[in-house]
């Protein structure tokens, strides 16, 4: 617009011109009307995407939903330096893993004494309240994960113990003895090992270097208290 | 999570006191760019935490240095002038009540497996409900004391003239802080040895106590003395009380009935009769 001072004259008016002559030294100051026809090409096949979620079989949505699960069960078991944890999070995964955790972890119901195992409202709790605690734990001390994405992977990383409860249950089939515990702990052990280190892979890098172990630390400590829930378990 | 009065004057206390060292701290604490490293222990470097003074002092370095001047008091040294430097943090006090809530509530059930282990005739049981109790019990003291006790320095306020009360933030630091030394204690209980439980035990409440002593002095020494001596011998009673009822609640010393919490233990006179002794002998 600067240069409209040095336009020479009007550009609207139809003098004709060779064509591109003196395109540098002319600017435009008036409207010019814009005619057409603006198609676009994947309008048919948007307006398919649109109507395709809500008329698919309930048996496509679900198997939907379960690969994509599944596929973040994977990238727990092998943890890598991806995000593909981070960037599509569910919430679907963390609940069927604290849902199987609680049912094979509460006492039974012939077993009414006072001191016994956690009941499945305890581990639920404890579950999604300290996953909770250490998501404002960590966007307080300043890291860049949202809310859902930290519960996201938190809740995810909860598979190996949730392995590691189901070989318990298995190993106290046999006779009860030392050889027994040592199994069970060993098991414990490897698999919190597993989980705090897939949750660091994923957790670690959206704090800044010097306040790190402090993030870490609380995820240790709600790994630490699941996996004394499950080594501790005994069945009536 | 930063102190609401980061930006009032602070009184600075005499000479023995860091702050009066520096009595430009106040005012160059946004300029300095001191390193974290540096500031962490030495005692002199009236420096600042850093370039980013405005959230809270969260680091990995202050956390643990606040942390090490919990388990060594010392007489001179203030913790909230000396280590907090009137920046209370949150991270400290919740995560520290947390860890000793389920650290109590683990090495309890460990000493039931362990005695079960001498005297197969105790019945064993994972006893989540410590769990909640101890968590119950260490944030009630952790908050609410301190509520307590910071309200009944407002009130005393008038009192004083050159020392200013510390804020609620303050005052629920100190104690969170001085609750970590039972940390290690608790973990040394595991030891069924009596006079051993009962001096770590002795110990950690000297050092804890000793460092809420040493914190409170200079803001009540200019109180009366009966208000003085009562505040901090009610302070000591409570973390005594809170030592001894951890003690008691989650370690009972070698059952010799069935393990259940003290009140039952009482509705169970038969089994104690029927029981031998010599695991209080082994124990011995």
């Amino acid at each position: 617009m600067a240069e409209a001072a040095e336009s020479p004259g009007d550009p609207g008016t139809a003098t004709p011109r060779p064509l591109f002559a003196g395109l540098s030294d002319i600017s435009i100051s008036q409207d010019i009307p814009v005619e057409g026809e603006i198609t676009i090409p994947m309008r048919s096949r948007i307006r398919e995407f649109d109507s395709s979620t809500l008329n698919e079989s309930v048996q496509n949505t679900i198997m939907r939903d379960l690969k994509a699960v599944g596929k973040k069960f994977m990238h727990v078991l092998y943890p890598r330096k991806s995000n593909t944890l981070l960037r599509d999070w569910d919430l679907w995964g963390p609940l069927i893993l604290c849902v199987t955790l609680a049912l094979m972890l509460q006492r039974g119901s012939v077993d009414s004494e006072k001191d016994g195992g956690p009941q499945f409202a305890e581990v639920f709790v404890i579950v999604w309240f300290g996953a909770v605690t250490i998501t404002l734990n960590s966007k307080l001390l300043g890291g860049n994960i949202s809310f859902f994405q930290s519960l996201c992977v938190l809740g995810y990383c909860i598979l190996p113990l949730t392995v590691a409860m189901l070989v318990c249950r298995l190993v106290l089939l046999t006779e009860p003895g030392p050889i027994n515990f040592m199994v069970r702990l060993f098991v414990v052990i490897v698999m919190f090992a597993w989980s705090i280190v897939a949750s660091t892979a994923f957790l670690a890098d959206s704090q800044p270097p010097n306040r790190k172990a402090l993030a870490v630390y609380p995820v240790f400590l709600f790994y630490f208290v699941i996996s004394w829930m499950i080594l501790t378990f005994t069945p009536q | 999570m930063a102190a609401a009065d980061e930006l009032a004057f602070h009184e600075f206390e005499e000479a023995t006191d860091l702050l009066a060292q520096t009595p430009n701290e106040a005012t160059t604490r946004g300029d300095q760019l001191v390193p974290q490293q540096h500031v962490a222990v030495a005692v002199d470097s009236g420096g600042s935490y850093g370039a980013e003074d405005e959230v809270e002092e969260s680091d990995k370095t202050a956390v643990l240095d606040r942390i090490k001047g919990s388990l060594l008091p010392r007489p001179g040294h203030n913790f909230v002038r000396h280590h907090l430097r009137n920046r209370p943090d949150l991270y400290g006090p919740f995560w520290i009540c947390a860890t000793l809530a389920f650290v109590l509530a683990v090495t309890g059930n460990l000493t039931l497996v362990l005695a079960q282990r001498r005297d197969p005739s105790i019945h064993y049981s994972p006893q989540f409900h410590k769990v909640t109790v101890a968590g119950t019990a260490i944030y009630c003291y952790a908050w609410l004391v301190p509520l307590a006790l910071w309200g009944f320095l407002q009130w005393r306020k008038g009192v004083r003239e050159r020392m200013g009360p510390y804020t609620f933030l303050e005052t629920v630091c100190v104690y969170g802080y001085s609750l970590f030394v039972f940390i290690p204690t608790v973990v040394l209980w595991l030891i069924p040895v009596p006079w051993l439980q009962w001096l770590s035990g002795a110990l950690a409440l000297a050092l804890s106590a000793a460092g809420l002593v040493f914190t409170l002095w200079p803001v009540v020494r200019e109180d009366t003395r009966w208000a003085a001596v009562l505040l901090l011998s009610v302070v000591v009673l409570l973390h005594a009380l809170l030592a001894t009822g951890c003690k008691f609640y989650f370690f009972q010393p070698l059952p010799l009935e069935p393990a259940a919490p003290p009140h039952q233990a009482t509705s169970q006179p038969p089994t104690v009769l029927l029981s031998p002794p010599p695991p209080r002998s082994a124990a011995a």
